[in-house]
């Protein structure tokens, strides 16, 4: 019996050639907790060498590079496929009652596409003339002179996106082909439902980026002249190809965050999800109307006034629909029996982070105040707001909450508490100051500062430390939790499908394909 | 910030205000709420679950006000944004060229300066371009905010309301030394403001070398009064003994004409112990060796002990 499930055999052969989406969605797990690592280290020396004014550690050379590849990595390599390739994968067929996603042996490609690409990526800082020093925004003309390795950062980029385009054709065709008999698309469970309309992203606005990154291989290559003034190019063109993609990116990161958070909100409740259509419908407005709004990264950029204040408008109403899914997940808990275990620590701070992002996010839509704020700290500090203390801090509440049923272990609770605390402080350290930076002028991407800003710099190094202390406790948990007590199939008593089976979960997750006759979260 | 130095910047911050205020009624009230439930109903408090039923009255409610507020942020940032993108005829034009990695204006006599003087209360507009990558001209004090762009021409204008010193960046990142691309802009009376622009270079009291180096922005990098900057003072360098760093080894030398040269024109070949590399690029095609006799014979006779 205890054989049976998807961890056995072992074998790395086995693994590697698996078309599991249990097995897949480990591999990305391991494969993205270490690029996080990679880049949060970077991001650690970047705050060594800010921790003072004037150089420190390294030239500003080497610090362009660096704050280009922290970018690179988080956002290409981790957040982008983050919370879909990893629980999509492990869950997504499990929650709708199929025994995997429907192109299994595409769902293995797609994982080896995103391997070669992040080898690319991976090369680019060491092959060729030098670590790429454009940014992760690769903006034109300066990606056009810079001598050093741009192409090659740029492909990894092309090819990372093939391997999102092909996860979400993927789970799209997943949801509407292989739901289990009874499950409506009503009764379907809202994590569910959010990587669905994060699949639609990644399938309509990614090649978009493809060709852009192409587009600036071509221009590099044989000076057609798109985005090169001097060729007759415009180069705020290539801003809007690239936010065209960039700023849906931002949901294809945010919108399985906000689903995880929806699953586990419920289960520590106990409660039925208040609003679960409203949730679902703001799922799908977000999507739609988030394809809008780019321009917003645009500003100041000398496009036209019209389109500024246009751009301004929609994204103040693309602000509704995520502040309808906060309403809705406090109100869950209202009158619930709630239980503060480690998952629950992590969605709560999610909540508060994602929040203070969603407001700073405001005063960027507002034209008034954008001009003054644009391209300094308060942008860096909003958006680690939004990718990291939303997206990555629902990545950490998820890891915590399907732990037991991924691996069959119980970590340890009181120390991944611990190392919560830790992150959480640190968190708050490293990135609150940055608001105050930038609403005192500080203008991002600088390797030096005037002393003016000193102080605000050095808490939030401080920051730093604290952070990447809490970062290791977290990863030294879940490690030891190899060794934790067996679990249950059910340890927090949740009511979706993956609870129903055993942990781990068999190789063909249901013995008998379940037949659903009510909603995901009745809570008797 | 926090002090606001120009037109806009009152109605701007009243703008920050307005949003701040609204959000953090709502960031702190539902916080509460949020950590309230956790307590309240908590576990051990609260052993059972009430399973409570959607109310479309409430979601509605709670979609249709926070549309309302944030029509009403939108509205306000946009009224305060109008004026900014509206360049009055009368004001004083000034061409602002950015370029990696530093700034000149020209005035409409055709005068021209890496440093923005302009007069107090006066309305200014700029005619912003760049003669390479993309740069963005950002005043902090004034609130003002716009990219410069290769091939194209953007505006801005505003008027400067306190006679003081301000900083100006660079707020596109525009490759290696982006962060020292950094200016003042002077706000003087406009009576000095039209002596400072009656006077050219040629009838400047400084020392041509000087004027040289003030043009070419090394003096952002290198201060006269012996304070460390990006680079070592100027201050006494002239026949002082150097300590240099040779392709890793430790040398020493008198600082002569020769060496000032080669500092100037290949300074990665020889570095001042303590400074590292790729800081200063190299003159070579910008210092003609007429202005390097003048920039040496600044050194020798005129520059501060
Ligand atoms: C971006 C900052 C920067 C700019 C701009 C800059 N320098 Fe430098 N300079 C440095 C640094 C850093 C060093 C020390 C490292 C080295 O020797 O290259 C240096 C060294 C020198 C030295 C040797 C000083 C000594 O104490 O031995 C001279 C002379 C010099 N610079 C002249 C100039 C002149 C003239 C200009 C303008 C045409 C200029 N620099 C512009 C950063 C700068
Ligand atoms: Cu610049």
């Amino acid at each position: 019996m205890q054989n049976t499930n998807y961890l056995y055999p072992k074998g790395l052969k086995g693994w590697l050639t698996s078309t599991d989406h249990k097995r897949i969605g480990v591999m990305y797990l391991i494969a993205i907790m270490v690029f996080f690592l990679v880049g949060g280290i970077l991001g650690g020396i970047m705050k060594l060498e800010l921790a003072q004014p004037g150089q420190q550690v390294m030239d500003a050379q080497t610090y362009n590079g660096l704050f280009t590849v922290h970018g690179i990595i988080m956002i290409f390599l981790v957040v982008i496929p983050g919370l879909s390739a990893v629980f999509g994968n492990f869950f997504l067929p499990i929650m709708i009652g199929a025994k995997d996603v429907v192109f299994p042996r595409l769902n293995l490609l797609s994982f080896y596409i995103y391997i070669v690409g992040a080898c690319i990526a991976v090369l680019s800082q060491f092959a060729g003339s030098g670590p790429p020093d454009t940014g992760w925004t690769f903006y034109a003309p300066y990606s056009l002179e810079s001598d050093t390795n741009v192409v090659m950062a740029v492909f990894a980029a092309f090819v990372l996106g093939f391997s999102s385009i092909l996860t979400g054709l993927n789970f799209i065709v997943t949801i509407h082909r292989l739901r289990a008999p009874g499950m409506g698309w009503f009764k379907m469970p809202l994590f569910p439902w959010s990587l669905y309309a994060t699949a639609w992203i990644q399938v309509l606005a990614t090649p978009i980026i493809g060709i852009t990154l192409l587009m600036i291989a071509a221009e590099r290559f044989l000076n057609i002249g798109f985005f090169d003034p001097t060729l007759g190019g415009d180069p705020i063109l290539f801003q809007h190809l690239f936010w065209i993609y960039s700023h849906p990116a931002v949901y294809i990161m945010i919108l399985p965050a906000m689903g995880v958070i929806t699953e586990i909100i419920p289960t520590f409740c106990q409660r039925k999800v208040f609003g679960y259509q409203a949730i679902v419908i703001s799922s799908l407005a977000i999507a739609g109307v988030g394809y809008l709004v780019w321009g917003h990264h645009m500003f100041t950029s000398g496009m036209s006034d019209l389109s500024r204040w246009v751009f301004s408008l929609l994204t103040f109403i693309v602000a509704i629909p995520s502040a309808i899914k906060v309403f809705n997940w406090i109100a869950t808990m209202y009158k619930g029996s709630i239980e503060l275990r480690t998952p629950f620590l992590y969605t709560l701070s999610f909540i508060f982070q994602f929040m203070i992002g969603g407001i700073t996010g405001l005063i960027l839509g507002s034209l008034a105040t954008d001009v003054h704020v644009h391209d300094t700290y308060f942008v860096v500090a909003h958006f680690h707001y939004i990718v990291f203390g939303g997206m990555g801090f629902a990545f950490f509440a998820a890891i915590h909450y399907w732990y037991p049923k991924m691996f069959g272990r119980m970590y340890n609770e009181r120390r991944a508490n611990w190392a919560w605390g830790v992150v959480f402080s640190g968190f708050t350290l490293l990135y609150f100051p940055m608001f105050i930076l930038g609403l005192q002028g500080m203008p991002r991407r600088y390797f030096d500062y005037l002393p003016e800003y000193t102080f605000g710099h050095v808490l939030s190094s401080i920051g730093a430390a604290v952070l990447l202390t809490g970062l290791f406790m977290m990863v030294h948990t879940l490690l030891a939790g190899r060794n934790g007590k067996v679990a249950p199939a059910n340890p927090w008593g949740g009511k979706t499908l993956e609870w129903t089976i055993s942990s781990p979960p068999p190789l063909e997750n249901f013995v008998e394909v379940p037949t659903i006759t009510e909603g995901p979260y009745e809570y008797k | 910030m926090f002090k606001g130095a120009s037109n806009f910047a009152g109605s701007i911050d009243s703008v920050f205000l307005y949003i701040t205020v609204i959000s953090l009624v709502f960031l702190i009230g539902l916080t509460i709420a949020m950590v309230w439930f956790t307590i309240k109903y908590s576990r051990k408090r609260h052993p059972k679950a009430v399973q409570i039923k959607d109310n479309m009255k409430l979601e509605v409610a709670w979609t249709v006000i926070p549309l309302i507020i944030v029509l009403s942020m939108f509205y306000y940032g946009y009224t305060v944004f109008l004026p900014m993108r509206d360049m009055p005829d009368d004001a004083m034009l000034v061409k602002a060229t950015g370029r990696m990695w530093d700034w000149t204006f020209e005035y409409p006599n055709g005068k021209k300066d890496r440093v923005l003087v302009l007069p107090v209360d006066k309305p200014v507009k700029f005619d912003l371009t760049s003669a390479d990558v993309i740069h963005s001209f950002y005043i902090p004090a004034f609130r003002v905010k716009e990219d410069m762009v290769p091939g194209k021409i953007t505006n801005m204008w505003f008027i400067p309301t306190i006679k003081d010193t301000f900083d100006v960046f660079c707020a596109e990142y525009c490759g290696q030394r982006h962060s020292f691309m950094i200016t003042h802009a002077i706000i003087v009376s406009p009576e000095e403001f039209e002596q400072w622009l009656a006077q050219t270079d040629a009838d400047s009291d400084d020392h041509p070398g000087l004027i040289i180096m003030r043009n070419n922005a090394c003096l952002s990098c290198h201060s006269l009064d012996g304070s460390k900057l990006v680079g070592p003072s100027f201050k006494g360098l002239y026949n002082s003994p150097k300590k240099l760093i040779i392709d890793g080894k430790e040398t020493q030398l008198v600082a002569n004409d020769e060496y000032i040269t080669r500092a100037i024109y290949d300074p990665d070949a020889e570095l001042v112990k303590g400074y590292g590399p790729k800081l200063m690029r190299s003159y070579k095609d910008v210092i003609s060796a007429d202005d390097m006799v003048q920039i040496l014979d600044y050194f020798k006779n005129h520059a501060p002990r």
